[in-house]
């Protein structure tokens, strides 16, 4: 039998380890990623997801363990390796004293691009970010919905291979988020690999071919989100609104009902499979929710039962 | 964006070259940035830089000046107060422009603009940044130095034509100072004490025979101050101006020398704590 091509990992990862003195930022994390897939890293604020994307980048260097991308080790071959990376980082740190055409010029000679490659190649993402008629503004006027549609063009100037995207759509209204998504969908059609990290369980549903779920430092679970879902929670979830005062107290009188129970503050959750029934089991002790809300298990849930906090604190 | 990717595309060797990780022989990229970003924003923090020096010399030179008359110069000759003092300045400035440029801009930049974290996720090294940033700084400070020495020139204060080897002198100095300055830089991480900088900096632009001769010093304190760098500056290019030239001479070029080779070598070695943080 041939070898397998497509097996071969552009990412790998051993027991990778950051330190920032005494605290572990990333705590031995392994994980692998085939050419051309959507992988995600899911989880809260201080996982060491954004430490994780600057060693692949090669601008942070690991305390221990093993990374190479594309067959290189990024700490050694940084230039090489970063040659065929596009970075989107969590802070758009576009140049300010640059206009915005010249932004994506100035830095596809980074690349030690030519121009007669480049000029073209900025009018053509320019269109693609939708920013044609901001050419020449002044990057500060722009809104920041423009300027994070800017910092993915600019990634792309040297079409890279591998895209590595730091919470890509924070801070960005529903219509900007789905523009987005469509032109990411769009390069990972075109067979560019995409690593992204996020704390919106519904931007890893819908991007992300197979996620790991990261909290302080270490991978909580691996999986394509579907499978993720089945494994660690039910199909559906019943939410119930007693009012604040009352959550806590009422959650005794639910025990029994539905596979298991989880207790917010300001709703109780009750994980079963069919929410409906459980619900009717509810009203059945006397219980009348203010609000009550059957819904399809996500990514968010998987979190909750794997680390016991939300993802978005 | 319109041809698939093949599995042949994902696969990249690597050649292992000396600094390798570091540089990608791309530092004109830096620089090309620089002189971009000078012609669209920066260009009044330029011109305020070259006025600097002149109105010192115009202010204490012709002003000051006016009371002191003539002082006794390099080789013995009388000159006018404002030509003994315009060198002096000239060395000041190469000193203020090269600090500020590899100090407080390199850690606004990193820290603040973010500049640095977009040039290193592309093919640049923090090699390529450095050679760009100090270069960028000396070439200023050329600028500085050719219309500094024109205003000397205006104002009749040059006498011999040796004065034009203060534009490269004056470089020599800048750069002496910028690669020291990108050294301290690497260890600084708060502004507080990037103040230690102006700290060190106002006493040796007043003290080091800028204003009057080394010699109305007590003995220990000339030795002091002929060990600072901005003294060696400061003799260098009065010399220059008056075409005089000693062993003294010689010593002052190769005090410069020896800072910008431990500055370089300091800075290389701190490359990954200045930039890869």
């Amino acid at each position: 039998m041939p070898p397998d091509l497509t097996a071969e990992p552009v990412i790998a990862a051993r027991a990778l380890t950051k330190h920032y003195g005494e605290f572990a930022a990333v705590d031995g994390i392994s994980f692998e990623v085939p050419a051309g897939e959507a992988f995600g890293l899911l989880g809260p604020n201080g996982a060491g997801k954004s430490t994780t994307m600057k060693m692949i980048g090669g601008v942070s260097q690991r305390t221990s363990g093993e990374l190479s991308i594309m067959g290189l080790d990024p700490e050694r071959h940084g230039p090489e390796v970063r040659a065929h990376l596009g970075v989107v980082p969590q802070q758009d740190n576009l140049d300010e004293e640059l206009r915005v055409r010249d932004n994506l010029l100035v830095y596809g000679r980074y690349f030690g691009l030519p121009m007669s490659y480049l000029k073209p190649k900025a009018d053509e993402l320019l269109e693609f970010a939708q920013l044609t008629e901001k050419a020449g503004a002044k990057v500060d006027s722009l809104s920041g919905g423009m300027k994070r549609r800017l910092t993915i063009a600019r990634s792309l100037i040297n079409e890279p291979k591998i895209l590595l995207l730091d919470e890509p759509t924070t801070g960005l209204d529903p219509q900007a988020r789905h523009i987005l998504w469509d032109r990411l969908f769009r390069l990972k059609e075109s067979g560019v690999t995409l690593i992204l990290t996020t704390h919106y369980m519904d931007e890893a549903e819908q991007l992300c071919d197979r996620l790991v779920v990261v909290d302080k430092g270490r991978i909580m679970a691996e999986g394509s989100p579907a499978t993720l879902i089945r494994e660690h929670s039910t199909r559906e979830v019943l939410e119930l609104r007693f009012g604040s005062e009352r959550n806590t107290t009422v959650a005794a009188d639910l025990e029994g009902i539905g596979e298991r129970l989880e207790t917010l503050p300001d709703r109780v959750l009750i994980y079963a499979s069919d929410g409906e029934a459980a619900l009717e089991q509810v009203t059945a002790r006397g219980l009348h929710p203010i609000t009550s809300l059957v819904r399809r298990s996500s990514l968010e849930d998987v979190f909750l039962r794997l680390t016991g906090r939300s993802l978005v604190d | 964006m319109t041809n698939s990717l093949s599995v042949e595309d994902y696969r990249l060797t690597g050649r292992t070259r000396t600094l390798g990780a570091l540089y990608s022989r791309n530092a004109r990229a830096v620089i090309a940035r620089g002189l971009r970003a000078t012609k669209s924003s920066n260009w009044m923090v330029m011109v305020s830089g070259f006025f600097e020096p002149v109105l010192y010399l115009l202010s204490m030179g012709v002003g000051l000046g006016a009371l002191v008359g003539t002082v006794t110069g390099p080789g013995g000759s009388e000159i006018s107060y404002a030509a003994y003092i315009a060198p002096a300045l000239l060395a000041v400035s190469a000193m203020n422009g090269a600090v500020y440029d590899s100090t407080w801009n390199v850690f606004f930049k990193m820290n603040f603009a973010k500049l640095y974290q977009g040039m290193l996720s592309t093919s640049l090294g923090p090699l390529d940044v450095a050679i760009g940033e100090i270069f960028l700084a000396l070439l200023r400070g050329a600028l500085y130095a050719t219309g500094f020495t024109a205003v000397m020139g205006v104002m009749g204060l040059i006498t011999t034509p040796w004065a034009l080897l203060m534009i490269p002198a004056s470089v020599l100095i800048a750069f002496g100072f910028a690669a020291f300055g990108m050294a301290i830089t690497s260890f600084m991480k708060t502004f507080q004490q990037m103040e230690w900088v102006n700290f060190v900096m106002l006493p040796m632009f007043l003290f080091s025979a800028t204003f009057y001769p080394l010699s109305v010093y007590p003995q220990p304190i000339q030795w002091f101050i002929q060990a600072l760098p901005l003294w060696h500056g400061v003799e260098l290019l009065r010399q220059i101006s008056a075409g005089v030239f000693t062993a003294a001479t010689g010593v002052h070029v190769l005090y410069y020398a020896a800072m910008i080779g431990i500055g370089v070598v300091l800075t290389t070695g701190r490359l990954r704590a200045l930039f890869l943080k």
